[in-house]
């Protein structure tokens, strides 16, 4: 254009309206393949394994004549490229037909068991993240201390001891014998059919509707599983944290802070957390993501009514739809993590940002 | 007195596994409002020398001397919260590579105002102002794009200036400069090198320049020392290098290259063991 010349800073504004113009087209190009590449996997698994969808519904004393028209009505007689279309089309319409053990549209169910698990799962990695930066960073700080060898034992127990034998154990400590704590569940009985949750998230919807007694509840519920999944993930928080702040600590960088008078504290929460905060916002998504394909072991022992337990039982009893249904959530919830923490990543690291 | 940094019997020892390893061995020198150059080839004590009087040895290390003085100042027996308020304010360092002594996920901008803002009182606009000015005293033309940019999108050179620029912003009386162009093209060298020229005569400054290249040093400073197996060997006026007696310093000289001279079979350094003793 022949503004350009008289005015070049339109024209450089012009140019990055386009950049980003092309970077949102490439990021929605990415998410598209991604998904497809997802469904694809899901419905081949879904038509491989030997388990026959009708009978599931049926059972195995029907007639001939029904398994058929059955067969016909659920559209699994069609060509299978057609079949993956309209298993397509119901995956973007967020329908993924009934489950045959609840009964219920397998995306109702979902909705009701999904913010569970993300509650908790939020919560776990809540407590991991905000205990476990500042431990790592205090075990690289003070490399080859007590303090150091301890947040080092505090990680090697997460890793190795078993999460349900844990607890358990929490569970007899906490519960049975101090009663810091509630009994397994999310909720009291007394306020389970009082309290009408909007979002499912209880500890908002009970604060947002101002009943702080069932707050109380909901937390004195949520408290401690979401404590172990927390330990579980400070565990691998703060190692990985420790291992990136020592990397920074040795770059040059913190010699040139340190050459510039700054304050230790500074060079280690600004400078040098600064720069290991970039992979370490990867390694916090990636837990939270794991944790949010709900963990079947920690919901099992709470009976906490999540995502986890939910397709642990669909797949005991065959429910495909159920289980294909979450399979997607799941896949879904681990695309979007990541989308998030590359947005994330690109704003904590100026060098990946496309100017 | 008139003598700005006292340095005597400076040692710097690294306690290891195997023994202990003595990076510097007693090292003496006194410096004025000067260019002291120090060169050495690798291991041979120059850097830690700068780094003691930084104050920036490695927290295992063991620094002693008999004096080691500031303007007046004991460092040695100096509070760890006095040492940090000298370093930048009154003694600074540049490092090698801005490549690595730069922070990545800070501009430019931002690491000079923060020299700045941790020795003066000083608000943000003013902060600002004076990181420009010290841009464009390192002779940056647009310092105001240049203090938005970050370390990976500033060439080598730019990257030296801004590290001198972030050093010399809160006015040191004391500059250590190690190997401040040893990572840098060459054409840039003389570039860089002319800037802080200009700025340590403009600003009376003392320059201590740590290099292993003998023809830079000699050219840039005004009295040299040698260095070897963390001793001084010799010290010698700059202009006096030609007539280096000691064989180290003669074998260091021995090994430039001369254009249009045919040297078969190419000089070896020698080193004699006595000479670390």
């Amino acid at each position: 254009m022949s503004m350009s010349g008289i005015e070049p800073m339109s024209g450089r504004r012009r140019a990055r309206s386009r950049k980003a113009f092309v970077a949102a087209l490439q990021f929605l190009v990415v998410v598209a393949t991604t998904y497809l590449g997802l469904l694809a996997v899901t419905f081949f698994i879904g038509r491989v394994i030997p388990i026959d969808p009708v009978l599931a519904v049926l059972g195995d004393r029907a007639p001939n004549h029904v398994v058929e028209r059955t067969r016909e009505a659920m559209g699994l007689n069609l060509p299978l490229y057609q079949q993956f279309f309209i298993y397509c089309r119901q995956a973007f319409t967020g329908d993924f037909g009934t489950s045959v053990l609840t009964t219920n549209p397998v995306m109702a169910d979902i909705r009701r068991v999904f913010p569970a698990t993300m509650e908790l799962a939020t919560l776990g990695t809540l407590i991991g993240a905000f205990i476990g930066v500042p431990l790592g960073v205090l075990a690289a700080v003070k490399r080859g201390s007590i303090a150091d060898q301890v947040v080092r034992v505090i990680g090697l127990v997460g890793y190795s001891v078993p999460i349900f034998w844990l607890a358990l154990l929490a569970l007899l400590v906490f519960y049975a014998r101090l009663q810091w704590v509630a009994y397994p569940g999310r909720i009291d009985i007394v306020y389970e059919y009082s309290f009408t949750p909007a979002t499912g998230f209880y500890l908002l919807d009970s604060a947002w509707q101002g009943q702080w007694d069932v707050f109380r509840d909901v937390f004195r519920h949520i408290i401690l599983p979401a404590s172990l999944l927390g330990y579980f993930s400070l565990a691998y928080i703060s190692r990985m944290t420790r291992s990136f702040m020592l990397n920074e600590l040795q770059q040059e960088y913190i010699v040139a802070a340190r050459a510039k008078g700054l304050s230790e504290a500074r060079i280690i929460w600004t400078h040098a957390l600064r720069n290991a905060a970039v992979p370490l916002v990867t390694v916090i998504a990636l837990s939270y993501a794991g944790l949010l394909e709900g963990s079947v072991l920690t919901e099992t022992v709470f009976a906490w009514p999540g995502l986890g337990l939910y397709i642990t039982n669909s797949l005991q009893n065959a429910d495909m739809n159920a289980v294909l249904g979450g399979t997607i959530i799941i896949g879904s919830v681990f695309i979007a993590i990541n989308l998030l923490s590359d947005l994330l990543y690109r704003t904590l690291d100026p060098r990946t940002r496309a100017r | 007195m008139s003598a700005l940094l006292t340095v005597e019997d400076l040692r710097v020892r690294f306690p290891t596994r195997t023994g202990v390893v003595e990076a510097v061995r007693g090292v003496s020198f006194t410096l004025g409002r000067e260019r002291l150059g120090i060169v050495g080839e690798s291991g041979s004590g120059k850097s830690q020398t700068g780094r003691a009087i930084m104050g920036l040895t490695p927290p295992h290390a063991e620094v002693t001397a008999k004096r080691l003085a500031f303007e007046g100042i004991d460092l040695l027996s100096a509070s760890p919260k006095l040492r940090r308020d000298l370093r930048g304010k009154r003694i600074a360092m540049i490092l090698q590579d801005p490549k690595y002594s730069l922070n990545p996920v800070m501009s430019i901008g931002r690491q000079i105002v923060e020299t700045l803002r941790r020795h003066e009182k000083v608000g943000r606009a003013e902060a600002r102002e004076r990181a420009l000015d010290m841009l464009s005293a390192v002779q940056i033309r647009d310092a105001s794009r240049v203090f938005d940019l970050y370390p990976h999108e500033v060439s080598g050179g730019m990257g030296q200036r801004a590290m001198i620029a972030m050093m010399l912003v809160a006015g040191p009386e004391l500059l250590i400069a190690d190997e401040p162009t040893s990572a840098l093209d060459v054409t840039v060298q003389l570039e860089v090198l002319a800037i802080l020229d200009k700025l340590v005569a403009e600003r009376g400054m003392g320059l201590i320049f740590v290099s292993h290249d003998l023809r830079l040093v000699s050219s840039f400073c005004d009295r040299v020392l040698v260095m070897y197996a963390g001793r001084i060997v010799e010290e010698i006026a700059a202009s006096e290098l030609g007539n280096a007696k000691h064989p180290y310093t003669r074998g260091l000289l021995n090994c430039m290259p001369v254009i249009g001279a045919d040297r078969h079979p190419l000089p070896v350094l020698d080193r004699k063991p006595e000479w670390a003793l």
